[in-house]
């Protein structure tokens, strides 16, 4: 018996991920499973969902059992200590799973990376989830944007402050038949707003999209985001990486980079992040944090249909086997690697591929 | 081999429709039109597989992924919200949400409204954007008949042409959105049929662009 059949895919991938974070020095979070319910509702927005499990604890406190980690470890992390903290977590979390309307509990791998944000720890992000989505499956992607760049494309076409939310609503859906359209609802003309468009109807390869990008205006601010920008998506495989703007975070939280990741076979994102150096003020801190969390939950759709049979042996014995015979025999077939059973009578919906009878 | 893409679509006129369209476009699939009760319907050497289901289900099937691609009408898209890129207005299907009230209704601001709809959520952003009060009646068909029986002021409904209105001395009181059928991707399909989705979503759109200068012509 080897790793696999022991291991559910999200449990071998959970372990597979903690190793790897660690072998990039982060250490590990620990967490209590309740916190405060006060403190989400006033973060609700950041989180999955905004359905939380709540309880009342024995002083009379409402309490909620923790929907999302990156909250509490932002909650629990000193300010303004020097150099860069780097952690990864493997909590669970409950809330409904998306398109779900039960609450479920649901394993959570991820990492935060929290103080002075550089390019080179954005780009270890990234290529730690690229790696992260590479442990899951060979056949991944990962989505990027950077929400600066995007609300520089806004800004520099025209579109007023108060149709910023419909417009990211948009963007989000990849929907330019509706933007275009509304653009001049907008006050903008969809000439004026041609550079956006062009960015956002691309194929996303990153290349060529940062070569759009940089062909776009020539002032200095614009052309130093752009190859910041470049510099830190350079170090990652181009080939399963896609520029995609259609990576829109909630704005009140994220600012920067963003990105989603796929794997082929699970319908929806298993990974997610960003930076989200405005939660961090939201919350009264003043350094930069970028992370992203793994979604087991869709993981086990990975898994290969289940066996024909729940074990290789059935090893029945009767009321007068000698109890050394049905030891020694178990023994012998197991430590052959076999998954057997020893019982009097095999229970009616258990399947065995082979049957010893003593 | 080339990986098929899934197509859910609409079962009834809307997706016969709509599949003559991706039929015009090299996407055909000759069992479609036999008169049989099959469900799914694959040509491998255009690269498709289709399959019929319940209007508002496409959805469902595409959010999670046992479509990569289908067809949905924009009212299931705003009343449900699913989790999928929209990435073509098929200009086809054409309606709108509406309120619709008795004939001379007149709105009392000062009570709360009652509004009978299938549409709870359009409803409630609806009249939520407006800070108006209302009591929310969910009913499953035959909407019309709420104000008539006094069960609700007014109804939030799909119009077509008007006619069930007025043969039932209802009237549009406000249009709320325009309402047509749209192309709707699954965010991960996307990423991995991702030649093959731009293509087909490129095609259709020289089709639909093609439609609509020959409507204005």
């Amino acid at each position: 018996m080897n790793q696999t059949d022991v291991f559910k895919p999200e449990e071998r991938v959970a372990f597979a991920l903690r190793s790897l974070y660690r072998s990039y020095g982060y250490s590990q979070f620990r967490m209590s499973k309740f916190e405060e319910y006060d403190f989400y509702v006033r973060n609700k927005s950041f989180l999955v969902s905004d359905n939380i499990i709540t309880f009342t604890d024995t002083n009379g406190k409402l309490m909620a059992l923790k929907p999302d980690v990156t909250l509490s470890i932002v909650r629990n992390t000193k300010d303004g200590e020097s150099g860069t903290r780097k952690v990864y977590y493997h909590e669970n979390v409950y809330r409904p799973a998306r398109g779900s309307r039960t609450y479920r509990e649901i394993a959570q791998v991820g990492l935060e990376c929290i103080g002075n944000v550089d390019d080179y720890a954005i780009a270890e992000t990234l290529t730690l989830a690229e790696r992260s989505l590479a442990e899951i499956s060979p056949r991944h992607a990962l989505g990027i944007a950077h929400l600066g760049i995007l609300a520089e494309l806004i800004r520099r076409a025209g579109y007023p402050e108060e149709s910023h939310s419909e417009l990211f609503r948009m963007i989000g859906e990849k929907n330019l038949g509706e933007l275009k359209l509304r653009s001049p609802e907008f006050g903008v003309s969809v000439d004026h707003a041609e550079k956006l468009f062009a960015v956002l109807s691309g194929t996303g390869e990153v290349q060529s999209t940062l070569e759009l990008l940089a062909s776009l205006y020539g002032d200095e601010a614009w052309k130093s985001d752009v190859s910041a920008l470049r510099r830190v998506l350079n170090v990652l495989p181009m080939e399963c990486v896609r520029l995609d703007f259609s990576v829109v975070g909630d704005r009140n939280y994220y600012n920067g980079i963003v990105f989603h990741g796929y794997v082929d076979g699970v319908p929806d994102r298993v990974l997610s992040g960003g930076q989200y150096d405005k939660l961090m003020q939201k919350l009264g801190k003043t350094s930069g944090a970028i992370g992203f969390a793994v979604y087991l939950d869709g993981i086990e759709r990975l898994t290969p249909s289940a066996n024909d049979y729940d074990v290789d042996t059935v090893v029945l014995y009767g009321e007068n086997t000698a109890l050394s015979d049905v030891a020694g025999t178990m023994q012998k077939l197991t430590r052959a690697g076999k998954r057997a059973i020893a019982v009097r009578e095999l229970p009616a919906s258990m399947v065995g591929q082979e049957l010893i009878r003593l | 081999m080339k990986e098929l893409i899934n197509i859910a679509l609409p079962k009834g006129r809307l997706g016969e429709k709509v599949y003559s369209m991706f039929e015009a476009v090299g996407y055909d699939c000759p069992s479609i039109r036999e008169n049989n009760r099959k469900l799914i319907f694959e040509n491998e050497a255009a690269g498709v597989r289709y399959f019929w289901v319940k209007p508002s289900d496409v959805t469902i099937y595409v959010e999670r992924g046992a479509a990569d691609i289908g067809v949905a009408g924009k009212d299931i898209l705003l009343e449900y919200a699913p989790d999928v890129y929209e990435l073509l207005d098929l200009c086809t299907g054409n309606c709108r949400m509406a309120v619709a009230a008795p004939v001379g209704f007149r709105d009392d601001p000062s009570r709360t409204l009652r509004v009978a709809t299938k549409f709870q959520n359009i409803a409630k952003t609806y009249y939520g954007g407006q800070g108006r009060e209302i009591d929310m009646i969910h009913l499953n068909g035959s909407i019309e008949l709420a104000p008539i029986l006094g069960l609700s002021d007014v109804i939030v409904d799909i119009v077509e042409t008007g006619t069930t209105l007025r043969e039932n001395h209802l009237e549009v009181v406000e249009n709320i959105v325009p309402i047509s059928a749209r192309l709707i991707a699954n965010k991960a399909s996307y990423q991995f049929k991702n030649a093959q989705i731009r293509e087909l979503t490129e095609r259709l759109a020289e089709c639909v662009a093609k439609k609509q200068a020959g409507a204005e012509a």
